[in-house]
């Protein structure tokens, strides 16, 4: 592991619209992920955790640009200097908005809105946001993959790939395993004839199956068989980052446990990065070198495994840890209950949004979003209550 | 199976062990179809009236030189069937022969099925699939102009293109198609939108398939199994309309050797009385036999129709 990074995430959004009908053209909206930011280091694996509906798919999907963002961007192995340059941008903007904000009393979401940040252009004092903000997307055109067009961004493929959730629906029931595996050599004009063959050969002996399984359907195998063709797919490319997406929670628990190990082994072989999402907090402690804890759109919580269970410190990664069942009757835990449910991401609380469903609570939580602190090593916490201690 | 082999023949080598697994689907598929006598028996219909199609010249060779089509006439009244020194099945009006009447027919229906259901199946396909895979303002302006179409009652649409055009054969098929495609656009454009939502076709994205391929190659192999039993049952109901439309006039002149029109001569002796040797009969023959021959296609064909639904469908499907 090294400290490049490898991609980055900046202020990442993904907000679908919920359609009400030809009449009612509210801005309403599903906020499934909501201005994240993180980056993910060459040969690491960084877990992404939370309940479902959190945004932890969406936002593997929008990593690899599946789904186009609706803000934010992608960087795909930044260089340094561009990189300082970048933040260099980023401070001065908010600086620009911050004033401006005080000086207007607006609040955060007005930002979002770009009519009003048209308007905002033309304020004095705004003519520096401008500046800043078409200097950024001069910057982002060039270099964030938002700025890439259909077939730059077809080409970056080759870079990233992604391993499905359930093995069921992922591969095409009409084609052959060797179709299926040899697609994208074909598709990037890599390789052909003979050559793609054997290339076929050693990636699904890789991927522990037989040659002979080549020459099947997708209906003849097991789910953990067919994630194995899931992942011998990604890997063709020699990819260098794989977005895991639940790969193993459709799967028996013995089978989980060939398919992690599998993914351990290719990792080490093929020297890939993962960005790891789950669920399931054991097979996190299990795979990954730093975890982001997600909930309702947003990273609570960032930091490397040890420390992370060791020392969860918001309220939500406390609470999803107690929950990891224990095989024991006799040990009694102490349990940190959740109360309620997970409020909709099309209406999530105001300031914190933890704060419906948190015993900590105090008024600031219903008030202001908690940013990011750092509080250790690597560790990284969005709550108001943990920033001091 | 090995699929080691030596450098010299592996490109065959790969090739058979590629057929192999297709050949084992195909089997299987052909296991259900046997399982299913219904589909059977409508396979042997069907084939009954494909191989009379086809057949033709050998089962009722032409007298004389010219159309084919032309059912040979000797301008006399009705003469009843199985009757020594007559046409088999006896003549009709203007004493046209039945027998080839029905065999010569059986060419008009099929060729007349095939190329209106195939022809419109392939519109369709490309209508639907363009509609349902790229969705918004391309969707909008093909599904409207495709209820256009669907608005009107088929029959009635195609009485009214046909009548406006010269009567003949094809341009009666014509008239067919533009009734028929919007149903298909209709289906495959259905089935395109559900088969785009598999985790596969997002796969092929994220492997950087370009549009075009994940549309042929994952979308529409996956859609046209519905297309498939659409166009079986069709076969029969085009078969029936087409018939439907001779007999109320549109379509072929008298004589030609078509059901329908068959039918509808045939129809005209059927309240009559005629005597041939002293003896009296009503002339049912001259309807009743166009009329089996359409009936057994038309039965045939959607007997096969249900049997390939029952195994196309991927609820009823192994694994």
């Amino acid at each position: 592991m090294s400290d490049d990074i490898l991609i980055e995430a900046h202020n990442l959004k993904k907000h679908f619209p919920i359609r009400g009908g030809m009449f009612s053209k509210g801005g309403r909206a599903v906020r499934a992920v909501d201005d994240v930011s993180f980056f993910i280091r060459k040969g690491e694996t960084l877990g992404l955790v939370g309940e479902s509906g959190c945004g932890k798919t969406t936002t593997g999907r929008a990593m690899l640009h599946l789904t186009r963002p609706t803000g934010g961007n992608i960087y795909w192995k930044l260089p340094h200097d561009l990189r300082k340059k970048l933040s260099a941008m980023e401070d001065r903007r908010s600086r620009a908005e911050e004033r401006l904000m005080k000086e207007r009393e607006l609040q955060p979401q007005d930002l979002e809105d770009i009519k009003l940040r048209r308007s905002l252009y033309r304020l004095p004092g705004g003519d520096e946001l401008q500046a800043v903000d078409q200097e950024l997307a001069k910057f982002n055109k060039e270099h964030s993959l938002e700025g890439m067009d259909e077939e730059r961004l077809r080409l970056m493929r080759k870079n990233m790939q992604i391993v499905f959730q359930d093995p069921y629906s992922s591969l095409n029931p009409r084609m052959l395993i060797k179709d299926i595996i040899t697609e994208p050599l074909l598709v990037h004009g890599v390789a052909h004839g003979e050559e793609m063959r054997e290339r076929a050969r050693a990636m699904i002996d890789a991927v522990g199956l037989n040659p002979e399984h080549l020459y099947r359907y997708p209906h003849e195998f097991s789910g953990g068989q067919r994630q194995r063709i899931g992942v011998a797919r990604a890997l063709m490319l020699n990819p260098e980052l794989i977005v895991l997406d639940e790969p193993t929670s459709a799967l028996d628990m013995s089978v989980q446990a060939q398919i992690l190990n599998m993914l351990n082994d290719l990792q080490r072989n093929f020297g890939l990065t993962y960005l790891f999402i789950s669920h399931d907090l054991s097979t996190i402690h299990y795979m990954c070198d730093r975890i982001n804890v997600m909930y309702l759109g947003k990273v609570v919580e960032s930091a490397p495994r040890n420390s992370l269970f060791a020392k969860p410190t918001h309220p939500y990664t406390q609470a999803l840890l107690a929950s990891i069942p224990v095989p024991d009757p006799a040990k009694k835990k102490q349990r940190v209950p959740l109360a309620g449910e997970i409020p909709s991401p099309a209406n999530p609380p105001s300031g914190c949004r933890f704060h419906t469903r948190c015993k900590f609570r105090e008024a600031i939580c219903e008030t202001t979003a908690p940013p990011l602190v750092r509080v250790g090593e690597d560790h990284f916490v969005a709550c108001h209550l943990c920033n001091g201690s | 199976m090995t699929i080691e082999a030596p450098q010299s023949s592996r490109f065959i080598d790969d090739f058979k062990a590629e057929l192999k697994p297709r050949l084992r689907e195909f089997r299987n598929s052909l296991g259900l179809i046997r399982e299913n006598w219904t589909a059977m028996m409508g396979i042997v219909m069907v084939l009954f009236i494909v191989l009379m199609a086809l057949f033709a010249p050998f089962l009722a060779p032409p007298q004389t030189a010219g159309d084919p089509m032309q059912i040979p006439a000797d301008l006399s009244l009705p003469k009843p069937p199985f009757q020594e020194g007559l046409p088999l099945l006896g003549t009709g009006g203007n004493g046209i022969d039945i027998y080839y009447g029905v065999v010569w027919g059986a060419r008009t229906t099929v060729v007349t099925s095939l190329y209106v259901v195939l022809t419109a199946a392939l519109i369709g396909l490309v209508l639907g699939g363009l509609a349902g895979f790229y969705g918004g303002k391309i969707d909008e302006i093909i599904m409207r102009f495709t209820d256009i179409f669907l608005s009107m009652p088929a029959l009635i649409l195609a009485m009214a293109i046909a009548s406006i055009l010269t009567k003949n054969l094809e341009n009666m098929m014509f008239a067919l198609i533009i009734v028929w495609w919007p149903s298909y656009a209709r289906l495959i454009r259905g089935q395109v939108l559900s088969v785009r939502e598999n985790t596969y076709v997002e796969a092929s994205r994220a492997i950087g398939c370009k549009r075009n391929r994940i549309l042929f190659k994952h979308i529409i192999p996956n859609s046209i199994s519905p297309l498939i039993v659409s166009i079986t049952l069709d076969l029969g109901a085009v078969a029936l309309v087409s018939a439907s439309l001779s007999y109320i006039g549109f379509g072929v002149g008298p004589g030609y050797a078509e059901w329908g029109r068959m039918i509808s001569d045939g129809q005209r002796w059927f309240l009559s009385t005629i005597t041939y040797n002293g003896v009296s009969y009503t002339p049912w023959w001259a309807l009743v036999f166009p009329g089996l021959a359409l009936l057994i296609f038309t039965m045939g064909c959607s007997l096969i129709g249900d049997g390939l639904r029952d195994i196309l469908d991927p609820r009823s499907r192994r694994g």
